[in-house]
């Protein structure tokens, strides 16, 4: 049992909880200084017992999977056993490699064959890594890497999550969530809080708790309580019911105090979110990321398919706004059927409509199934571009989606280049929506996805709250409605700030609009423009959002 | 040595479920089978992975040879299977 300690990180993911802790193992790397094979028959058969354990826990899984996940693993169970690849290490091992890196070579070499034959088979890359990662755990005597079956409901910790291993978690298992590393806008922080699960990122020595441990967490003020006292339990409770109070009675549209309307919207990434989301309070869909249907998928989704998808998310919001953003691939979010090779810096590379100038037909189909699913359904739909970061490509854009017969074009605000011309740039389009999370790493010349860096993407950083202004302000001077849909939406008191800064709409996880609404219900235009003069008066952060919280009704207290 | 050729019959090809039931399939036969393209190289049958990057599509012909003690009826039932569209089963 581990000693009774409080660890402190970053809430990403209002909530608590308290569970049993479940490790999540990275996949091992095989060691750089490993002994040479001097035996090869016996090392050769040394990897046939570790993948024959591989393939029968594999199936083992399968046997009481789900129908999605099933067939993978039992694919996944047969590459295990496969005597192709065995006799592939074997050869590795012949030449005197050690034991996991002849695994590793061996795999590879299907691996880059397979991504040479693309499609399908590119996709398959990912359950054979999987499978040398599992059999490499096996030989070095370490646990198998990956979010384990969960046998009673756990918190999980990890050093991050991967967004496929993301992707399988439910709140009825997965009570919470930690990682060591990771940032505010990771995609572990953004799924968290889309699906409800409590979580904090950041915190230092999580990876040192051991499994079976009971641990209770703050995902608002980010705390981590390992081996918690039943009174601390209890303060936990209460910390939840007193924000249940505040948020109580609150329904019907986004308004301040003295009537200003703010749109309050949802984030989405599936048919099933909207549903889900549609049932809930809310204003319509401020970000559908249409990427998310296209992970799932071995090839690019057809025009009938995606038609499909988007026709259940138009329908589900009747005549509310749904703003679809078109595929961003790229960066952190490879796609097997539209990778254009390596790239030094993804991030800064041919990413969202950069990929989609490339490759027309992808965009050309979105743009065919989103306006054939508005026509059948009658729906709200206004359609946008990411990373654009000149006018020309919002033109180029716009162009495009007014050929393709939709009605409403706009473009992500995301590059600071786009924030500082927002005028030529609405100018153009329809409307613009303020991505905060890639806006602020682009700000800040700061990786996102690099948790040591976490501390220069605050969203109260005073200069992305200037930059965002000088978005806004493009905004007035066209007439053009400008929205934010990062994450910095959902945090109710910068929420005010945004607002007061002229922001027209705010989209989020659905969990979130309520404390949003409370907000916004408490504090009138006038003193939401106060908070933001003050925020950007500030010289850093810390006293950015402490100004707010001096301005701020004392309820706030209880809402972050 | 006992030879066959047949002409995929499954709409996506040999990949993917009708992959796996071909190389299961290949595999309970207890014989060394190979498949292969026309004109290619033949792989192991047994091989999940071999077999997916032979790329064999809907209608192509594929060459099945083995050796050994029912040989001929190994083969006959794997014709039998490649000559089903497996996926739409």
């Amino acid at each position: 049992m581990a000693d009774h300690q409080t660890l402190t990180g970053i809430g990403v993911s209002v909530g608590t909880a308290h569970g049993p802790v479940v490790q999540v193992r990275p996949a091992p790397k095989p060691p750089a200084g490993e002994e040479p094979t001097t035996d090869a028959a016996a090392a050769g058969g040394k990897v046939r017992e570790a993948m024959a354990e591989v393939a029968a826990s594999l199936t083992e899984r399968a046997s009481r999977a789900d129908d999605h996940a099933k067939p993978i693993l039992e694919a996944g169970a047969m590459m295990a056993q496969d005597p192709g690849l065995a006799q592939g290490i074997d050869k590795h091992l012949a030449e005197g490699k050690g034991i996991t890196n002849a695994v590793n070579d061996a795999t590879e070499e299907y691996c880059a064959m397979f991504e040479s034959l693309g499609g399908y088979m590119a996709e398959r890359v990912t359950d054979l890594r999987d499978v040398r990662d599992r059999t490499i755990a096996r030989l070095l005597g370490v646990p198998e890497p990956g979010v384990p079956d969960l046998e009673e409901p756990s918190i999980l910790v990890a050093l991050d999550l991967a967004p496929a291993e993301t992707a399988t978690l439910t709140p009825t298992t997965t009570l919470g969530i930690i990682t060591q590393a990771g940032g505010a806008t990771s995609h572990t922080a953004i799924l968290a809080a889309q699906l409800g699960i409590p979580a904090v990122v950041q915190v230092a020595g999580a990876l040192d708790i051991p499994k079976g441990t009971h641990v209770a967490i703050d995902g608002g003020v980010g705390e981590v309580i390992v081996a918690p006292t039943d009174a601390e339990k209890e303060q936990l409770a209460e910390r939840s019911r007193r924000r249940a109070a505040a948020l109580s009675n609150v329904r019907g549209h986004g308004v301040t105090k003295d009537g200003t309307r703010v749109q309050l919207l949802a984030n989405i990434g599936t048919a099933e979110d909207a549903e889900r989301a549609a049932a809930e309070d809310c204003e319509g869909v401020g970000l559908f990321r249409t990427e998310v249907l296209f992970l799932d998928s071995d090839t690019a989704p057809t025009l009938e398919e995606q038609q499909e998808t988007y026709e259940r998310v138009f329908r589900a919001f009747g005549d509310r706004k749904v703003v679809v953003r078109t595929l961003d691939a790229g960066a952190d979010k490879p796609l097997a059927f539209a990778n254009l090779g390596e790239e030094e810096n993804p991030a800064l590379g041919v990413r969202g409509l950069r990929l989609q100038r490339r490759r027309t037909d992808l965009l050309e189909t979105q743009l065919d199934a989103l306006a054939a699913a508005q026509k059948a359904t009658g729906g709200n739909v206004w359609v946008m571009a990411p990373m654009v970061a000149i006018r020309e490509e919002a033109q180029f854009f716009a162009d495009q989606c007014r050929k393709h017969g939709i009605k409403v074009a706009g473009t992500m605000i995301e590059v600071p280049a786009a924030a500082i011309r927002s005028t030529d740039i609405l100018e153009v389009c329809d409307f613009a929506s303020l991505g905060t999370n890639d806006l602020s790493q682009y700000t800040f010349a700061a990786d996102r996805m690099q948790g040591e860096l976490a501390g220069l993407l605050g969203i109260w950083q005073p200069a992305l709250l200037d930059i965002i202004k000088m978005a806004c302000d493009g905004g007035r001077i066209t007439g053009k409605p400008i929205g934010v849909c990062g994450e910095a939406g959902g945090d109710p008191l910068l929420a005010l700030v945004l607002c007061g800064l002229g922001v027209s709409s705010l989209s989020m996880a659905v969990g979130k609009i309520k404390a949003v609404k409370t907000a916004l219900r408490l504090h009138d235009l006038g003193t939401c423009q106060r908070m933001a003069d003050a925020a950007r008066r500030a010289k850093d952060a810390k006293d950015a959002r402490q100004a707010v919280i001096d301005l701020a009704d004392p309820v706030m207290l209880d809402l972050i | 040595m006992a030879t066959r050729t047949v002409s995929i019959a499954s709409s996506v090809g040999l990949h993917a479920r009708p992959a796996a039931m071909f190389v299961q399939a290949a595999t309970s036969t207890g014989l060394p089978v190979t498949i292969a393209k026309e004109g290619g190289a033949p792989v192991d049958a047994r091989s999940i992975l071999g077999v997916m990057a032979l790329g064999a599509k809907h209608g192509e012909t594929v060459t099945l040879e083995a050796e050994g003690d029912g040989a001929d009826a190994a083969l006959d039932s794997l014709v039998a299977l490649l000559e089903r569209d497996l996926d739409a089963e």
